[in-house]
Formats: structure tokens, sequence, C-alpha cells
């Protein structure tokens, strides 16, 4: 039979001086950083193990690469500031530096989708992808998808697997600073990448991700609607510094290791 | 939100006060200074065994700067410092395991 005792809760004080939901956001970003381990080390191996790696890279894309990496770090700046605006209690600054960053991740995975499709169009594929009309073999780097298939893998499930990060990283900003008011927003967003991408885009079938995300997000404020406090904030911060972390990877392994300076 | 969890609030937002915006605004410029060097390095054609040693020493130490002011883990108490890095270092360092057999295959199948 069960005993109430009628005594004040007593908690033990926490073994890492912080509130929960930011050990547990550690616990994933720590678990994550293993799941980009693993691909940035099978990257690596590839590169190691094959001895005409390709260097697709033309000093344009580096200067692409360049400008992404840019934008990544001036939004973890402007996050910096939302987080630190979230603890002075300044609302409306703390919306405007995560609109902000959420422009900084836009214009991120924007310029990556621009690199992915001149990629694509000049032969670098997957199988997976869909096929471009009238492109067949035709590209600079046709015939590098075929001899050195481990280049298109790697690279597009390394850059693709970090874009996905970014996207549903700006997805979390944008329901942080907005709340519900960002699902008619999302829907938009999918609607334009659905309709404004040709169907042989590999853009056109990822589009549904924001789908996705509008209705698991949906769900969640319908069932546990809240105003975010400093804390949400700063475990949202967490998140999208991580994001930028991992591409100080990315940029010079993948960009600058393969560049093919004229 | 209970006595313990607005204390915990408190000494979080304490330590956001403790340092200055302007801190955030050096980070960032070294970060974008270092950045512009990796592209500068790659725009000189080095060996690439040298290059990817510099660049990936200045990845990790672009890594331990977000980590530290951005991500605030310098700010965190000691046990959570050296047991989330020391964790996550001794795993990745695990994984290196695979590079031998990565030199290996070179000399390996078909001539």
């Amino acid at each position: 039979m069960a005993a109430t005792v009628d005594m004040p809760a007593l908690y033990e004080p926490s073994l890492f001086g912080t509130y929960s939901k930011k050990i547990g956001m550690w616990l994933f970003l720590l678990s994550d950083s293993l799941t980009f381990g693993a691909l940035l080390y099978a990257y690596s191996y590839g590169r190691i193990s094959t001895p005409n790696w390709p260097t697709p890279f033309h000093s344009e894309s580096i200067v692409n690469a360049t400008v992404m990496t840019a934008f990544l770090l001036t939004s973890s700046l402007t996050m910096v500031l939302a987080v630190r605006a979230a603890v002075d209690g300044n609302a409306k600054a703390q919306r405007l530096w995560l609109l902000a960053t959420m422009a900084c991740g836009l214009g991120f995975v924007l310029l990556h989708g621009r690199e992915w499709s001149k990629l694509i169009a000049e032969g670098l594929t997957l199988p997976v992808f869909p096929k471009l009309p009238g492109h067949e073999a035709a590209g600079e780097f046709a015939n590098v998808a075929k001899s050195v298939p481990q280049f298109p893998a790697t690279f597009f499930g390394l850059t693709g697997m970090h874009m996905l990060h970014v996207t549903l990283g700006v997805i979390y900003l944008g329901i942080i600073a907005l709340r519900r008011n960002f699902i008619p927003i999302l829907l938009l967003c999918w609607l334009g990448a659905w309709l404004g991408t040709p169907a042989y885009s590999p853009f056109h079938y990822a589009a549904h991700v924001l789908l996705l995300a509008a209705i698991v997000c949906s769900v969640i404020l319908w069932l546990k609607p809240k105003i975010y406090d400093a804390a949400d904030v700063e475990v949202a911060g967490l998140y999208w510094h991580f994001v930028d972390l991992v591409w100080m990877f990315i940029f010079p392994l993948v960009y600058l290791m393969s560049a093919k300076i004229l | 939100m209970d006595t313990f969890q607005v204390a915990i609030a408190e000494r979080v937002a304490e330590q956001h006060r403790h340092h200055g915006k302007s801190q955030f605004f050096w980070v960032w410029g070294a970060l974008l200074g270092m950045t512009a060097v990796e592209v500068y390095l790659t725009y000189r054609n080095m060996q690439p065994v040298r290059m990817l040693t510099i660049l990936m020493g200045l990845s990790l130490v672009k890594a331990a700067l977000i980590i530290g002011y951005f991500m605030h883990m310098k700010y965190e108490v000691s046990r959570m410092k050296w047991l989330t890095m020391c964790s996550l270092v001794a795993c990745l360092a695990l994984m290196m395991i695979f590079f031998p057999d990565a030199l290996r295959i070179l000399s390996l199948g078909v001539k």
C-alpha cells in the first residue's frame, strides 16, 4: 500500500549545475556529433583509399562556400545576441535577433542548394537522384560519378545531412520566435519550394521535409502550447551553434581540400 | 517553476551577464579571420598533407571558440565541461582505428 508523506519536495542538486533541458540538448548534440563524425571519417576514408580522388571545386565554388561560411558564423553571432536579449528579458530584441539568425540560415541553405544544382547539372549525381533531361553524360563530372562513386556518395551524404540540420534549425528558431504564427509561413515555404523547383531536381522531393515539419510542429504546439522563455532560446541556440560547428570541419575538409584553383 | 529551478535559471542568467557583448564580436571576428586564412591557403596550392594539418588545426581552434564562448561551455561547471568533452573526444578518436585500413587498401586489390 502506497503511503503519502506530507512534506515539501526535496530535489538533489543538479549533477551538472544547470537545468535538465539544457543537459538533454547537450546529450543529443554529443550523439549527433558522432553521426557527423562517422560521415566525416567515411569521407576521409574514401579520400585516403582512392588515388584519383576528384577535385571538382573551382574558384567560384570556393567563393560560394566561403560566403556560406560567413553566413553561418554571422548567424552564430546573432544567435548569442538573441540569447543575451532573452536573458535580459527584452522580447522584441530577442525576436529580431532570432529572425536575423533565421535569415542567415536561409541564405546558407539557398546558396548550398544553388551549389548542389550546379554540380548535378554538370553530371555529379547519385543513382537515387532523378535524371536530368538532355544532360546524359554531357557534364564536366559525368565520369566522376562512374569512376569514383565514393565521392558523390560521401559528398551528398555529408553535406545533405548538414543541410537538413540547418533547415530543421531554421524551423526550430521560427517556432521559438513566432510560435504558431510560423506554421502558415512554413506551409507557404513548402508550397514555394515544391512548385518552384523542377521535377528533376532532388529539392522538388526534399521540399516535403517542410510539410512534415509543419505537421510535427503543429502537433507539438497543439499538445503543449507555451511561451518560450530564455532557457528555451538558450537550448535552441546550442543546437544552432552545433550546426555552425560541424560546418567548420566540412568546409575545409570537403571544399578547400578538393579545390581546383587554376 | 520551483525554487531550485529558479535558482538555476538565475545562475545561468548571471553567467550570461558576466561578460560583455563585445566578447562575442571579438570571437566572431576571430572566426571570420581564421576562415579567411584557410581560404588564402587554398589559393597558395600547398602540399596536401601540410595544408590538411594547418586546416584541421585551425578548425579545432574554431571549434574550441564556438563551444567555449558561443555554446557557453567555458562558464559551465567543470564536471559538465570535462565529462562531455572527454567522452566526445574519446569516441571520435576511436573512429580513427579505420584509417590504417584506408591506407592498406591502396596496396591491395586488382592491379
